[in-house]
């Protein structure tokens, strides 16, 4: 399209700037998802050793309450919490790359590549079940993502016309409440009122897979979709509206009316066109940020998501899972800035040739 | 309301049958623009002028007692406070005056491009036949564009920086013309190609930012007269650019001018930039017009002491290096709270010469001489006398 | 499947409303399965305590889905690998064992009955050797007849703490013999595991180091429910627990939800004496649930039983107590539990037993009371053992209902005695992740601090509590944890099953401990003698004195006896409560049809 024809021109013999920009972007990704791995392997178990914490104590939390010291040292060995910490490391980081082994003390279990840990609690290799709970994320946050984005832009689109209008002040003082009230408290509230009180929506722990039944994966992620897309389109309402009072002043919108455009062009194609490239920004990350698990939507909602899954493996203390989810998290962060990054390349032309 | 000072205003082309030149500009119009503008006598004696009047048969553009008030929490801004003037095709008139005068708000006025509510616009603005002001906004959006277009003082921020320099012009065209994009594409190209771009084909898929600050302008040239408007106004078309580009650009509007026979307004602060350009200059002061002569009237027989200001802060290449350039000191008054008698008269090195009448009343703008109108409590020897002697050598 | 839900819902929203408006008139024949039987009184209203000691809504009406929910995640459903209360209830539904508790109301809830086996433990040679005896006709879900051979496989597979580290160690503590790490996984032979025998297909003979005359009480434990050895895939068999029961696994998705449907090769001929009732086509759990919702659709009728039988949260326990309505579809049920709190011997100068004295005098009984939620959060304890575990007795030895706000004066005449007459500093620790610790140890601190006795507030993480803080000597010690708040819940409702664990200074390992300092020669003593005791009437006496020595030497604050206030919804029949577990019976629940 734009990109292509660009330079099937007079840059034809010029390296493609946007493939070499692809390919240093790529690459420092993968440097800080390597750097993130070190990073967060450290804070795990690293951490706790140097706070005190003895080979033995790691080792208690994946025995018995009722394990004695031999026994509780002999896990210890057995999940090599003995071995110096760079070897440690190496082999988690082998295990990611080429996959692992784990001696569960009755059988080695296999965990392949990429392995991100193996839960001695629920005795299962951490990224399946990932990879099971990944879905319901999914569903969560593209829904509410969608949501957020039409709902936010266009009420950040509208108060920024009507500025200091009643429109605009009502919609500015819900988008405030929207930002400052806690997902626990409005999913709540929702609940109550409109899936116990009303009985319009589907009650907590509703999940219906899309491939099974797409009317009721809808129907049952409406209010958690709502709720979540309630906080981010207040702030991405805010955003549209600050970005939208800037650019309508810009000049080239007063050249876009003087060709005479019709008023909506001006503001959708014009306007918000270019309001709309640092909001990608943040829309990726934050979509990034949200599949790694959208911890108290779905805790107040049952939903078995990754956020859940993150929720319960703090709570039992299984440190592998929780590493692979933080893991995952960081992966998805990397990758959504990697994608922001070259999208923007895309949209915003002068990105490319700086 | 009290009645306005009558703004007369010079007749953009002569009336019939009393035009100096005899040949109606429609006609000849590549022929006329091959003379020196200074040679083009006064257009004068138009009976409407100097009221409300009609205007000459032959005006397209015709604005009369043209008001445009801000109303602000600080009290009513009046940007442009009643002025009038007339415009013909093929015709080039220079609105010039520092910022704040109203020059811009008088061209967004006409362009309809203030923002609905928080403007206040009375008067006439005709447009050929069509009345600009209290048409609908949706009949003013069509007329944008397509019967009048404008360029812009700063390119580069006046053109979206994310769509290729092709795709605005294709955009401006396809609004108004029922055709297909790779008509409307071809056409862009055309237009390029017209404005002096090299490689037109290939440079219209670039993006603004890709292009030098004279190439934009003339992109954004290209731009505005694609539909082939009947009106251009250009404001501030060269402040942004440096010396040998504005030559160019202000000969790359003169020649489209008589190519396409359009009617031009060119707004500036700088007298040099619209004197072999217009036909007509109007300077505005505090939102009104000060003076109102054909070009050759107002740099050879100036009548305003603000007139004399600016023509002495233009720099000229004839100029000794020696002479300073003596900018007019003082700035610009308040549009809330205009000075009483003449606005200029705090600014005015010969307010004192009126015997009090500078301060306490506002000067009408007169016809000093035929075709020539100024505001100014002067005597006509005295503004001969300073004029001859105080201004003239100086320059 | 949703929308049947619903439906469902619906149907019997509006089934309710015109039953009701009928003013309960018998004969309305639903589905032709329904004997009449108990359907007289299941138009009842509702009322609370209602399913306390008798039975709500009694039915024997068969059919329709059950539905528990759960916040939070189960330890494990594998029978050899669980220590929840609640699982050890629900896992009657697919797993039998050789004695079970009785699903019946009142104390006979309490009461062990014979499941696989034909009647309670035969013990020999001093209490050492129990000889059970097999049923006819049991059978696993697939047909196959189950031998001693699958219980003594059972029993010996979890005795690999490494592989099932959640479940009780009774066995590996009591049994002979047993090689050093031994392991099922290791050592598939059987043979080499001597304490347990099976001569033959009906018989198992268990061989105990020292005599246990309650050892019912492990026959019952659910590491005797049957695993055949073909089918058991170590970590794995929880996916796919084979059913010895009334109800299979149709599927477990860890974390997230299970679903059980009839058994075809159950025969409730085979089970007389249990009480399992087995009403339901089916049974479904919902895993992973936030905990204020589970409440919102208990009272909506979104969910059937919160399985977790603790009762509702304190945030939905003052709208629902407030509510006449409510409250009267609520059971506040007395737990096997205690929140209590050790004052440990180990920590100078609490090694002086009138300086314990003095703190079990001085601080504010009602204040303890008040961090658990008042009267219906439980009873102010005046000793460790719960009213109903068998063998409570009743005493004040120091006057907590004279003097509920704490007894200053005495307590100071105690300092006096124990050299300390102007009081003394220590620390007192709680779990961090607890808010009802937390205002315990404020409580503590205010009111002791009257007597001169500077409490200064240490919070610990919940999961390391035992294994790295409170219940490691040394560091306890070290950090001169004086005062340490704790809880405790019986394994089942006897003197041993409440008490062994927390007061017996034998069990204290170097860490994990649930005995975190208390040290009394007379109570180590009448552990034993309990223990040797065979007649449960004087066993108990035995326990309830045992729990007398502990006061005695003021070893504990006592604190609270736990109370849950359970929701009952309307959409559930045959509701109560089982002393056994302390919470609604779920192998008796039916679902209203």
């Amino acid at each position: 399209m734009v990109v292509g024809q660009t330079w099937s021109h007079h840059h034809r013999v010029r390296p493609n700037p946007l493939l070499t920009y692809m390919i240093r972007r790529l690459i420092s990704a993968v440097v800080l998802l390597f750097v993130v791995s070190a990073v967060t392997f450290a804070i795990f178990f690293l951490l706790p050793r140097v706070a005190g914490a003895t080979a033995d104590d790691l080792a208690s939390r994946y025995v018995g309450k009722t394990a004695g010291q031999e026994q509780i040292h002999a896990a210890a060995v057995r999940l090599g919490f003995t071995d110096p910490i760079w070897v440690q490391y190496g082999r988690f980081a082998k295990g990611i790359v080429v996959g692992s082994e784990y001696n569960t003390g009755v059988s080695i279990e296999q965990c392949p590549a990429p392995c991100l840990g193996y839960s001695f609690i629920t005795q299962n290799p951490v990224l399946p079940d990932l990879l099971d709970r990944l879905p319901v994320t999914l569903s969560l946050a593209a829904g509410a993502a969608v949501l957020w984005l039409f709902g936010g832009v266009a009420t950040g689109v509208v108060s920024a016309l009507k500025r200091g209008s009643p429109i605009d002040r009502t919609a500015m003082g819900i988008a405030l409440a929207g930002v400052s009230l806690p997902i626990f408290f409005t999913g709540l509230l929702a609940l109550s009122i409109f899936s116990y009180g009303l009985g319009w929506t589907a009650q907590g722990g509703s999940y219906t897979p899309f491939q099974e039944n797409p009317l009721m994966w809808a129907y049952d992620l409406l209010l958690p979709w709502i709720t979540l897309s309630f906080l981010y389109a207040a702030a991405y309402a805010r955003l549209t509206r600050a970005g939208m009072l800037e650019t309508m002043n810009e000049d080239y919108i007063r050249t876009a009316r003087a060709k005479g455009l019709r008023e909506r062009d001006v503001v959708v194609r014009h306007g918000l066109r270019a309001a709309l490239t640092p909001i990608l920004t943040i829309f990726g990350l934050d979509l990034g940020l949200l599949l790694g698990g959208a911890i108290l939507t779905e805790s107040t909602f049952s939903l078995n998501g990754v956020g859940k899954y993150a929720v319960d493996a703090v709570a039992n203390n299984d440190l592998p899972k929780v590493l692979g989810v933080t893991l995952l998290g960081a992966t998805f962060i990397v990758v959504a800035n990697l994608v922001v990054d070259l999208l923007y390349a895309v949209v915003d032309p002068r990105v490319r040739v700086s | 309301m009290s009645q306005p000072s009558p703004s007369p205003s010079s007749p953009a082309g002569p009336p019939s049958g009393s035009s100096a030149d005899g040949t109606p500009a429609e006609n000849a119009p590549a022929e006329k623009r091959s003379r020196r503008r200074r040679e083009a006598p006064p257009s004068t004696g138009l009976d409407g002028i100097g009221g409300l009047g009609a205007a000459a048969p032959d005006t397209f553009l015709s604005v009369r007692d043209l008001r445009v008030h801000f109303p602000t929490d600080d009290g009513v801004v009046k940007s442009v406070d009643g002025i009038s003037f007339d415009l013909a095709r093929g015709k080039t008139l220079g609105i010039v005056g520092e910022s704040g005068s109203g020059k811009s708000v008088t061209s967004m006025s006409i362009m309809g491009l203030h923002k609905p509510g928080t403007v206040t616009m009375t008067g006439s603005i005709r447009l050929g036949s069509e009345e600009l002001i209290g048409a609908g906004s949706e009949t003013v959006r069509e007329l944008r564009g397509k019967r009048m277009a404008m360029i812009f003082q700063d390119p580069l921020s006046a053109m979206h920086p994310f769509y290729t320099v092709g795709h605005q012009i294709v955009e401006a065209y396809k609004m108004h013309n029922d055709v297909s994009t790779s008509v409307a594409k071809k056409h862009a190209v055309e237009m390029l190609d017209r404005v002096g771009i090299p490689q037109a084909s290939s440079r219209v898929d670039d993006y603004p930012h890709q292009f030098s600050g004279g190439m934009r302008q003339r992109a954004m040239i290209a731009m505005a007269l694609s539909c082939d408007p009947d009106l251009l106004i250009a404001d501030e078309p060269t402040t942004a650019l440096d010396v040998t580009v504005q030559a160019q650009i202000l000969d790359l509007i003169r020649d489209l001018q008589s190519e396409f026979n359009s009617a031009v307004i060119i707004i500036t602060h700088d007298l040099g930039v619209v004197a072999e350009l217009s036909d007509d200059i109007m300077v505005m002061y505090a939102g009104r017009a000060v003076e109102y002569a054909t070009a050759a009237d107002v740099f050879e027989r100036p009548e305003h002491p603000y007139t004399w200001g600016l023509l002495s802060s233009m720099p000229r290449l004839d100029r000794a290096r020696t002479d300073r350039l003596r900018p007019i000191p003082g700035s610009p008054p308040s549009l809330i709270n205009v000075p009483s008698g003449c606005p200029f008269h705090p600014r005015c090195a010969y307010a004192d010469r009126t015997g009090g009448l500078s301060q306490s009343q506002r000067p009408p703008l007169d016809e000093k001489a035929p075709g020539h109108y100024a505001a100014c409590h002067l005597t006509p020897e005295q503004r001969t006398e300073i004029w001859e002697n105080d201004i003239r050598p100086t320059l | 499947m949703k929308n049947t839900r619903l439906m469902a819902v619906a149907a019997a929203a509006v089934l309710a409303l015109g039953l009701s408006a009928c003013g309960g008139s018998a004969s309305t024949g639903t589905g032709g399965s329904g004997s009449t039987g108990g359907s007289g009184g299941s138009s009842a209203a509702p009322a609370a305590d209602a399913a306390i000691g008798k039975i709500y809504n009694p039915s024997t009406t068969k059919g329709g889905t059950l539905r528990f929910g759960m916040a939070g995640d189960w330890d494990s459903v594998d029978p050899g690998d669980t220590y929840y209360g609640l699982s050890w209830n629900f896992l009657r539904n697919y797993a039998r064992t050789l004695v079970v508790f009785k699903a019946a109301p009142g104390a006979e809830g309490a009461k062990l009955v014979p499941d696989l086996a034909t009647s309670l433990g035969k013990p020999s040679d001093g209490n050492k050797t129990w000889t059970y005896t097999l049923r006819d006709g049991i059978k696993f879900e697939d047909g196959t007849p189950i031998t001693s051979k699958d219980i003594k496989y059972a029993v010996a597979r979890q005795l690999d703490k490494d592989t099932f580290p959640n479940g009780p160690t009774y066995f590996n503590d009591f049994l002979a013999d047993i090689p050093a790490g031994y392991s099922v996984y290791k050592d598939k032979n059987l043979d080499d595991l001597k304490s347990i025998e099976t001569p033959d297909d009906k018989t198992i003979i268990f061989k105990l180091k020292t005599g246990f005359s309650g050892f019912d009480y492990f026959a019952q434990l659910p590491a005797t429910a049957p695993v055949p050895v073909a089918k058991d895939t170590g970590t794995k068999y929880k996916e796919k627990v084979v059913s010895s029961g009334p109800y299979k696994f149709v599927s477990y998705s860890q974390g997230k939800n299970m679903e059980l449907d009839r058994n075809p090769n159950y025969d409730p001929k085979t089970d007389p004496e249990s009480g399992r009732l087995a009403l339901p086509d089916k049974l479904t759990v919902e895993l992973g649930l936030n905990a204020a919702d589970v409440d919102n659709r208990l009272q909506s009728g979104g969910l059937d039983v919160d399985i977790a039988g603790t009762g509702v949260q304190a945030e939905s326990q003052g709208k629902i107590l407030a509510d006449p309505t409510l409250k009267a579809k609520t059971d506040n049920a007395q737990a096997a539990r205690t929140w209590f709190s050790v004052l440990n011997s180990d920590v100078a100068p609490l090694d002086n037993v009138d300086c314990r004295k003095a703190v079990v005098l001085a601080y504010d009984k009602t204040g303890y009371q008040r961090a658990y939620g008042g009267n219906t959060g439980g009873a102010i304890a005046t000793s460790l053992m719960p009213p109903n575990v068998p063998g409570h007795a009743d005493f004040d030895l120091y006057n907590f209902k004279a003097k509920p706000q704490g007894d200053p004066e005495a307590a100071k005449a105690e300092l006096a005695k124990c050299g300390q007459p102007n009081g003394f500093e220590t620390n007192v620790s709680y779990r961090a992740e607890r808010p009802k610790e937390k205002a315990t140890a404020e409580s503590l601190q205010q009111s002791l601090a009257k007597v001169g006795i500077k409490l200064n507030i240490k919070a610990y993480p919940t999961a390391d509590y035992t294994k790295l803080y409170a219940g490691k000597p040394d560091y306890a010690k070290a950090n001169k944890l004086g005062v340490i708040i704790y809880g405790w819940g019986a394994d089942w409702p006897d003197g041993f099953g409440f008490l062994s664990q927390i007061v017996d200074s034998r069990v204290i390992r170097p860490s994990g401990n649930t005995n975190l300092g208390i040290k009394v020669p007379a109570v180590d003593a009448g552990i034993d003698q309990a223990m040797a005791e065979t007649d449960a009437t004087k066993r108990d006496t035995i326990w309830g004195n045992v729990d007398k020595s502990v006061m005695e030497a003021a070893a504990v604050i006592p604190g609270v006896w736990a109370k849950g206030l359970l929701f009952r919804p309307d959409t559930i029949t045959n509701v109560f409560v089982n002393d056994g577990f302390t919470m609604y019976d779920y192998a008796a629940m039916g679902v209203k049809q």
